[in-house]
Order: C-alpha cells, then structure tokens, then sequence
C-alpha cells in the first residue's frame, strides 16, 4: 500500500494518540520549570489514573443497557477519578521520594535516583494490588468503533474523536490556568527564579506542591484517556512516559505550549515513521526523534522558556 | 506528655509506614478485585503489629532526637563505628581483613546446595561486577545510566554470534574460543557506550538519564523483533562453554556446574576491584573528581570534561559488555533477560552498597542478592517470603530509604560521602548532572 492511501489515517491516529502525549508531557514540563529535574516517576502517576479511572467505571458500570447520558456519565467520572488518582500519586510522590531531598539540599542526581525507586516501587506495588495483566474499559461503555465521519476516507471512530476532544480541552484548560491565573502566576514565577519569587512573598514550597499535583491530575485524565484507546497495566507508564518526555524536549522543556506541539507532532511522526519501519518499531521511531533533537536542536522546537510559559 | 504539632505529625507519618508495610506484605488484589489486596491487608488483625511497629519506630526515633539533644550523641553507632575504624587503620589491618573476606568467599560456596551456588554465579558475582562497572558511570562521574542492561545485552549477543554456529540465525564467518570473545564484546560496548554519550554528554546530564533509559528499551525491542538476526524473543540456546588450550593447560568449563564459573568470576572481580581503585587515583579519577565537585572550576582549570565523562561512560558500558559474555557462555539468555527492571537492580545495588566505594558495592550486590535468594522460601516461625514478583517492590523502597536517609550508602566512600555533605550545605554538585554550559545566571 503506497504512503499516500494511508496518509490521512495515519494523521488521525498520530493526532490522537499526540494529543494524549501533549497532556502528560505538560507535567514533565511544568516540574522541569520549577524544579529543572525530570520527573521519572511521572509515569508511575499515569498509570495510577489509568486504573483508577478504569476500575471506576467497571465498577459503577449499571447492567443492561446504558443510555447516551449514562455513557457520557461514566466516562466524565473516569476522566475526573482518573485525574483525582494521579493527583493523590503525584501528591504523595512529592511527599516522599522528593520533598526530604529538598529538604536537605541535596544533590541532583539524587533526585533522580530516588525518583527512579519511586517509579520501581510504584509499579509493582500496582501490579501486586492490581493483577499483572493489563485491563480495559467494559466493552458496554459505548460503542468505541463506530465511525463518526471521515476525514479524506480516513475512519474517525467515537473512541478518537472522545479522546482527541478532551485532550484538547485539558491542554487548553491548562493553558489558561497558566497564563490566568494566580497559581499559574506563582508556577512562573517560581520557573523564573525561585530565591526572587520567595522574597516577593510567593511560598515556593506550596506552588511545587501543586505544580506536582497539577501535573498529576493532567497525567491521571491523560491516562483514562490512554486506558480508553489502548488498556490498563503496571507496566504501562513507561513508554507513554518516556515519549511524553520526548515531547517535551521536542517542544522545548519548560515551555508549556512547546510540549502541547511537541505531543502532536511526535503523534505524527511517530505513525509515519511507523509506516517505513514496520509496526513493531513504533516505538523505535520515538526514541530516533529523541536523539535527533538533542543532536540537532536541543533546546527544541519552540526553545526551553522556563517561567515564560505563555 | 503533649506532643508538639512536628510530633504529631512525625508520629503520623511512622503509623503511615507501618499501615504501607501491611499493604505491600499483604495479599496481592488481582484486576476483579482491585481493592481485596488491601482490604485483606488493612482489615485483618495484622495490621494491629504494623501499626505497633510504626509506634516503635518513631518512639526509637523520638527517643534519639531527646538523647541528641541534651547529651549531643552522634548516632547510635558511634562508638562501634569508631572501634571499626580503629581496628582497621593499624598497620596491616585492612590486607588483613581483605584476605580473611576473600577467603570466605573461596570456601563457603564449597558448602552450598547446587542451587545456591548457581545463584551465588548469576545473581551475585555477575551482578557485583555489572554494579562495579555502573559505580564508574554512578560513582566516580557522577551520571545516571539507565539503560546499562543493553551494553550487558550487546555482550551476550556478540558472544552468541562469534562463538556458535547455530545459537543464533547469523554466526561470524569463524567461529573463536568464548575467551577471545571478551575484548571484542568490550569493544563493541564501548563503542555503543561512545555512540551514545558523545551526542547526549554534550547537553545537561539528566537528558543522559532519559536517552539511556530509552536505549535500555530500544535494544530489548530490537532484540525481540529481529528474528533473522537474534532469534527473536526465543533467544540464543546452545552458546559453548568456556575452555581454555594453552598447550599442556586444558580445562572445559561444564555448563552444568556454577562452581568454575564462580571462581573465574570472582578472581576477575579481584582483578576489576584493583584496576578500579587504581582508576580511582589516576588522572581520569581525579579529573572526574574534580567534574563532580565543580565542573566550572574542572572545566576552567583546562580538565575536558567531555572526553572524561565519555571515558567513564565507556569504561561502565564495556565492563557491562564483559560481564555479558561470561553470563551468555553459563546461561540461555533471551530478550526478556535485558529488562529495564534489571538495569534499574543493578543501579539499587550501587546505591544501597554506596556511591563510589568498590568495596560497598560488591557488599550491596552480597546483601541484596542474598536477602532475595534466602526470601524465596518463607522464614521459619515468620514465614515472611517475597514472591519473586514481588521483589522490585521492596528494590524500589531500597532506593528511596537510601536516597532519603543515608545517601552515601551502606559503605561510603569517604570522599563521596564528604561531596554529599558540603554539597549539601551548598558547596559544589556532587554529580555531574549540571553541566558547566548551564549554570544559572
């Protein structure tokens, strides 16, 4: 089949599956910005909202058959169990793999080391609670495969149009939250220079605190969405975690509209790189963008904009 | 007594770990039952001992923190600590007991069940020499290698290629004894260790901790769906054995047996323990060194630190590189050998033993290792066990435990721990993780 007949499906799987990228490299961005360290464990919070909005709905799913508001229902209490999950995660994480480090002041590999352990233990801890096999949502939720319209004779199921659209709402939700408000006020100021953002009377410890948990929640409904489209496993943080990563490098760390960029274009590079590789390397293609832009343009797309998030 | 609101609040935290305890010891949830795990650790009498332990806990603690403050102790284990050391810097001391622990780990092993010295082999040794050649990369420059099982990988499978005519679908056009394979698999590992720092090392030195993390990946990914070149996710079966012909000197090493293994695996530990210490002291040691403290001053005082961070990367990757050619002629090995969680178990061994301390390290990879393999049956009288599962958990709790209370690890390094210290009070970086291209305005 010629690259050409597959072009515009390939763009649709690439926008959607970019998009939920978008939505968790908004977290690595938002704690590279305050703190300049990778979160490795983000991951780990992901994957606690993928399970914790799966379980709910399976768990609240009524039997029969469900109507259209129930089924929208549901899926709105997944995303938001979904995002008070990875909330509750991230929270936690920065209680103890994070916050006695700063604490002490200590060195920054230490920050990465510990959060290492913390993705480790978080991961198989749920895989222990939770069963080692992954789960989907019940096939009852609503009727993913059917085809809402076509773009250029590419299918566009109601599963990638549900998520696509509230990708695009959590991004632009962020953006505005960033930009508008006095949180967002505080996070910026805090990437620009956290020792003048504490003489100014911002109390840097508490905006780290909720830039954690923003990042958390955004990864918590970011995982659902996943959950949604693929299914729910302890393992499964890993790779969406390691190409969110990428997408944030891409759009330029710290640089809250470059990761939202960076998701989508890794999204589409991905899908037709996936094209020339062969399916079972998708994730290889990935790992190529990575090195390509550190080699070429490590400051990424958009360039690292620390604190000038808008 | 009224306790203070901090009080409070530490004695919280410590009912909190007990009541985490419960959980992570507890029965295991499958996908039906998410919460039955939980709810079977929580409501269940067992949970009175953990919130029990959780009140010792933080009265030992309590404790400690009133006795420091009227009488100034310096730690529980002061006085011990001092009798150590002591005893350790008269003359001829530490030879001494370098001996006596080399002789225990030539002789014990003679005692040991068949199993247990093959553990002793594969989970032990050759995890002590991989967390050695790690301790370079972790210890002495101060980076974070993620993916370090793929050099481990890059080992085992060039030794399938150049030794066997039917492990893998590919074989080199001749076939060469295992033993001339070890410079070729160190070479070829720190090639891939240079192809892949000289691009990254360049940039801040956490991007090195994701594109290795990647690599670690790529390369199980790449091993699983090459079929035509490693066997696909069937692997590698029917690599030979190591033996020697130097003329009148002939001895095969039986696959079947651990023990040979073990005694060539630990005299080249031998060996690698004092060229590392050596290392340690040489110009690339002190350059190093000198990176990790302050790699503005390293960098104006004419060190490359770039060629030097290359150097220890290599040197890492090529003794993981080493390290899989002897596992490969032991073991049938396939993609599912080189897991992430396997580089993630040999970085806990460096940190647990202690950055930068060649002994620590080969202590850590004892202690750990030893505590997983006697785990695997329940204790008597405790019956505690850690389902192999399961283990990770308790290898990820490790690395924060350390990483939040004793940094330095189970066997500092003096100078290490020394960097960690005034690192803290804001003195220097020890690591290499902020670049000198990078320092804030």
């Amino acid at each position: 089949m010629a690259f050409a007949d597959q072009f515009w499906q390939l763009t649709v799987t690439g926008l959607v599956i970019g998009s939920v990228y978008a939505v968790i490299a908004l977290g690595y961005t938002l704690v590279y910005g305050v703190l300049q360290l990778i979160n490795f464990a983000h991951s780990e919070v992901f994957m606690f909202g993928a399970f914790g909005g799966v379980f709910a709905t399976r768990a609240l799913l009524p039997s029969g058959n469900i109507s259209a508001t129930e089924s929208i229902g549901l899926v709105l209490l997944g995303l938001g169990i979904g995002a008070l999950c990875g909330g509750l995660a991230a929270f936690a994480l920065e209680r103890t793999a994070y916050r006695p480090l700063r604490r002490r002041g200590a060195p920054r590999l230490a920050y990465l080391i510990s959060a290492i352990g913390a993705s480790l233990f978080a991961s198989n801890l749920a895989g222990k609670e939770f069963g080692r096999d992954s789960v989907n949502i019940p096939k009852d939720l609503f009727d993913y495969n059917t085809q809402v319209f076509s773009v250029f004779g590419a299918r566009v199921s109601k599963q990638d149009l549900v998520v696509f659209v509230v990708a695009l709402a959590l991004l632009l939700l962020l953006d505005r939250l960033v930009s508008g408000t006095r949180l967002g006020q505080g996070i910026r100021s805090v990437a620009q220079d956290s020792d003048t953002a504490s003489l100014m009377g911002v109390n840097v410890e508490r905006i780290i605190v909720m830039t954690f948990v923003l990042g958390g929640l955004l990864a918590g409904a970011g995982g659902f969405l996943y959950a949604m489209k693929f299914n729910a496993s302890f393992t499964m943080g890993f790779i969406p975690g390691v190409k969110a990563f990428t997408a944030a490098v891409l759009g330029g760390i710290g640089n809250v509209r470059g990761a939202v960029l960076g998701g989508i274009v890794l999204g589409l590079v991905e899908n037709y790189g996936q094209f020339f590789l062969g399916a079972q390397n998708l994730d290889v293609v990935a790992f190529l963008v990575l090195v390509l832009i550190l080699l070429v343009r490590p400051s990424g797309l958009l360039g690292e904009r620390l604190g000038r998030a808008a | 007594m009224r306790l203070s609101v901090l009080e409070t609040k530490r004695l919280a935290a410590c009912l909190g770990l007990g009541l985490l305890l419960a959980v992570i010891t507890g029965p295991s949830g499958s996908q039906d039952h998410p919460s039955s795990g939980i709810r079977g650790s929580l409501l269940d009498v067992r949970v009175v001992d953990f919130l029990l332990f959780g009140l010792v806990v933080w009265a030992l603690a309590f404790g400690l923190r009133r006795a420091r403050q009227t009488e100034a102790v310096s730690g529980p284990t002061a006085q011990l600590r001092q009798t150590v050391r002591t005893a350790l810097d008269r003359r001829g001391a530490r030879p001494t007991s370098y001996l006596a622990m080399l002789l225990v780990a030539i002789l014990v092993p003679l005692a040991l069940a068949p199993a247990a010295q093959l553990s002793l082999f594969l989970d032990i040794g050759i995890y002590a020499l991989l967390a050695l050649g790690l301790n370079v990369v972790v210890g002495y420059a101060g980076l974070l290698d993620l993916g370090y099982i793929a050099f481990y990988a890059i080992g085992a499978y060039v030794t399938a290629y150049f030794t066997s005519a039917s492990a893998l679908p590919i074989h080199a056009p001749f076939l060469l004894n295992p033993f001339f394979v070890f410079p070729v698999a160190v070479a070829v590992a720190a090639l891939a260790g240079i192809i892949l720092g000289g691009p990254t090392l360049r940039l801040r030195g956490d991007y090195l901790a994701i594109v290795t993390l990647g690599f670690g990946e790529i390369v199980q990914i790449l091993a699983r769906n090459s079929d035509g070149v490693t066997n696909g996710s069937r692997g590698a079966f029917g690599v030979p054995g190591l033996s020697m012909h130097l003329g009148p000197l002939e001895y095969v090493f039986p696959r079947t047996k651990a023990l040979p293994y073990y005694y060539l695996l630990l005299t080249i530990l031998v060996l690698v323990m004092i060229a590392f210490s050596q290392l340690e002291r040489s110009r690339v040691g002190r350059a190093l060194a000198a990176i990790r403290e302050d790699e503005v001053a390293a960098e104006a005082s004419g060190v490359p630190t770039l060629r030097y961070k290359l150097v220890a990367f290599a040197i890492g990757a090529s003794t993981s590189g080493f390290a899989g050619v002897l596992f490969a002629t032991k073991q049938f090995f396939n993609p599912e050998t080189f897991s992430l969680q396997a580089s993630i178990l040999v970085l806990t061994i460096v940190i647990f033993g202690g950055m930068g301390s060649l002994f620590g390290v080969v202590l850590g990879a004892v202690v750990l290792q030893g505590l997983a393999y006697v785990l695997r049956d329940p204790i008597p009288f405790i019956g505690f066990q850690v389902a192999d599962a399961d283990r990770f958990i308790y290898f990820g709790a490790v690395i924060i435990i350390m990483m939040v209370f004793r940094p330095q690890g189970l066997v500092p390094s003096r100078r290490r721990s020394r960097e960690i210290k005034l690192s803290e009070q804001g003195l220097g970086h020890a690591d290499a993780i902020t670049g000198a291209s990078e320092v804030k305005p």
